[in-house]
């Protein structure tokens, strides 16, 4: 088997500033990630649209540009990058299994530092699971690696920056969308208000927000707030989405519709590794629990960037960095003080980033009937398992979603509890009456995702010292 | 449902199959991406109540755009990039661990 002394998983901001940090300190690094191409999905197919797609490249703006620095950073440092890599199994002993190229290999670290980042909230409203609902984040992922914009109308729903950026990005690129049907509610604007004065320490986004905001109003294109209701129509495949606004119900014709309530930490790697977890109410989500330096509850696993509460990609980047250098003393590659020293400043860097977060997520904060849907609406979308269901089954006795998984199947389906674990977990705390950190989340086990048995087979047949 | 933005230097056409129809798409096109410009609709129909879905969340966590390519089921679309030639089938029904042997 191969060894290293870090293995880094994802390829993102944090996983590239961690792997560039700890191979300048002198450490053996191997990086794995999913994608074919470095960047993560922050600054996903960065290369090949710096090389190829100018325009592209302009109508992205510069804060996705910036991740060409952390790209090519990657290609000149003493790293073994592995792209295509599909982690599906990590043990305490830290012992990493990954599908690559259709073979699986094992791969033991010293340190392992988790960088896989934030998934899409889902957005369980009625009619979600029609052929033409996509995340924000999916339509996006379209026009950086992709290059492709939808060429029929359009609705993007929900409430976040990433909505307000995609529709300013769709715009450059002459497909606007046909309408935003934004569900912030009003008194969301009061309750945010008083976290302005700290936010405008974080001013430049506070400006790029307002910026967003101008270049869609000038451009007319429709946009209802304070909805709510919303309601994906259609039989086979959307064709439209309905929504109470001002006292009445609207419908807005579309083949596409974009949904959005920001994005939440994926936490399957440090739930298969059993790190202590807090329910974070101001995020609602789960995160693990982290020390100064980022370090987990389970020795020698450290998580930057949104997978450990989301601050966002330049935040991320410093996370790697705060993270490689206490790995890089850990490997007794840098005294403490020298940590400490280079570290200062990044400290200062990161807290200067998270002074617009209280604002962001008392604003966007995902509406009631999003994070617990009405009893109709499926929430697991891979054994299609409603809300009302799962009510049902609290009222038989489940208390918990490894219960819920016995008793429903929910979160048993290929995408592992991914899509469906944060609204499972808030309905059985809204039914019981508790905490979320009472009701916990599913236990997640290997293999992370479906590997064809051929792949383990090999693997054993590697092995086998006989062999 | 989708068009090119026309800015690329374009990289060789490739013919995929899907369903038994060629369909053009580009060297480095996500099989995803490449079957959502042609309209493909639903790329699977879920086990339980044979629901079409197609893709939602493109970066890997939802499962919802597996397809059989070149006769493996449970391949995520938007996770694989074309091939010249490829074979594209709409998969129907379960989608657990896959067994290709």
């Amino acid at each position: 088997m191969d060894s290293a002394d870090v293995a880094i998983i994802g390829a993102g901001p944090a996983g590239l500033a961690a792997a560039e940090t700890l191979a300048a300190a002198g450490a053996s690094v191997v990086l794995l990630d999913e994608q074919q191409m470095p960047g993560g999905q922050i600054y996903r197919g960065i290369e090949a649209v710096q090389a190829l797609r100018r325009q592209t490249l302009s109508l992205l703006g510069s804060d996705y540009a910036a991740g060409a620095t952390l790209a090519k950073a990657l290609r000149n440092a003493p790293v073994d990058y592995q792209p295509g890599s599909m982690v599906w199994d990590v043990s305490r002993d830290l012992v990493i299994h990954y599908s690559r190229e259709g073979r699986s290999q094992g791969l033991h670290a010293r340190h392992l530092l988790i960088a896989s980042g934030a998934l899409e909230r889902p957005v369980p409203i009625p009619g979600w699971t029609l052929p033409g609902v996509m995340t924000v984040g999916a339509l996006q992922i379209l026009l950086k690696s992709d290059g492709l914009v939808p060429r029929v109308p359009l609705v993007l729903a929900g409430s976040g920056p990433l909505l307000l950026l995609l529709a300013v990005q769709l715009l450059k690129a002459g497909a606007p969308p046909a309408a935003i049907v934004e569900t912030v509610p009003r008194r969301a604007y009061r309750s945010a208000a008083r976290h302005v004065p700290r936010a405008l320490q974080g001013w430049r986004s506070l400006m790029k927000g307002r910026r967003w905001i101008r270049t869609l109003t000038h451009a007319g294109v429709p946009w209802y707030r304070g909805c709510t209701n919303l309601r994906v129509e259609g039989a086979d495949r959307a064709t439209g989405l309905a929504f109470h606004h001002a006292g009445r119900t609207e419908t807005i014709a579309a083949d596409v519709i974009g949904l959005h309530q920001g994005v939440v930490p994926n936490v399957q790697l440090t739930r298969l590794l059993d790190c202590e977890h807090v329910w974070d109410a101001s995020q609602r989500c789960f995160r693990p629990r982290l020390d100064d330096w980022l370090a987990t509850t389970v020795d020698g696993v450290s998580v930057a960037g949104d997978g450990g509460g989301i601050f966002g990609a330049v935040a991320a980047e410093w996370q790697g960095r705060l993270a490689g250098l206490n790995i890089a003393h850990r490997l007794d590659r840098l005294p403490s003080a020298e940590r400490d020293r280079q570290a200062a400043p990044m400290r200062a860097a990161l807290a200067r980033e998270r002074t617009v977060r209280p604002l962001l997520d008392t604003l966007y904060q995902p509406p009631p009937d999003v994070l617990r849907p009405a009893d109709e609406v499926v929430v697991c979308r891979c054994e299609e398992v409603s809300a009302g269901r799962i009510r049902e089954a609290v009222r038989l006795g489940c208390s918990g979603p490894n219960q819920a998984k016995s008793f429903l199947r929910c979160g048993m389906g290929p995408c592992q509890g991914r899509i469906c674990g944060l609204p499972v977990a808030e309905i059985i705390a809204e039914t019981r009456g508790v905490d979320l950190d009472d009701v916990g989340y599913y236990r997640i086990r290997p293999p992370l995702k479906p590997l064809p048995l051929m792949e383990l087979a090999g693997l054993a047949a590697d092995n086998d010292p006989a062999q | 449902m989708f068009r090119r933005i026309d800015d690329a230097v374009r990289p060789a056409g490739i013919t995929i199959w899907f369903e038994g129809q060629s369909l053009h798409a580009q060297a480095g096109d996500s099989l995803a991406a490449a079957l959502l410009i042609h309209d493909a609709g639903a790329f699977r129909t879920t086990p339980v109540s044979g629901a079409p879905r197609a893709p939602y969340c493109l970066m890997g966590v939802c499962f919802d755009c597996l397809v059989e390519v070149d006769g493996v089921p449970n391949r995520q679309a938007c996770m694989i990039e074309v091939r010249d030639g490829m074979q594209v089938r709409r998969q129907h029904g379960p989608a657990g661990v896959a067994d290709d042997g």
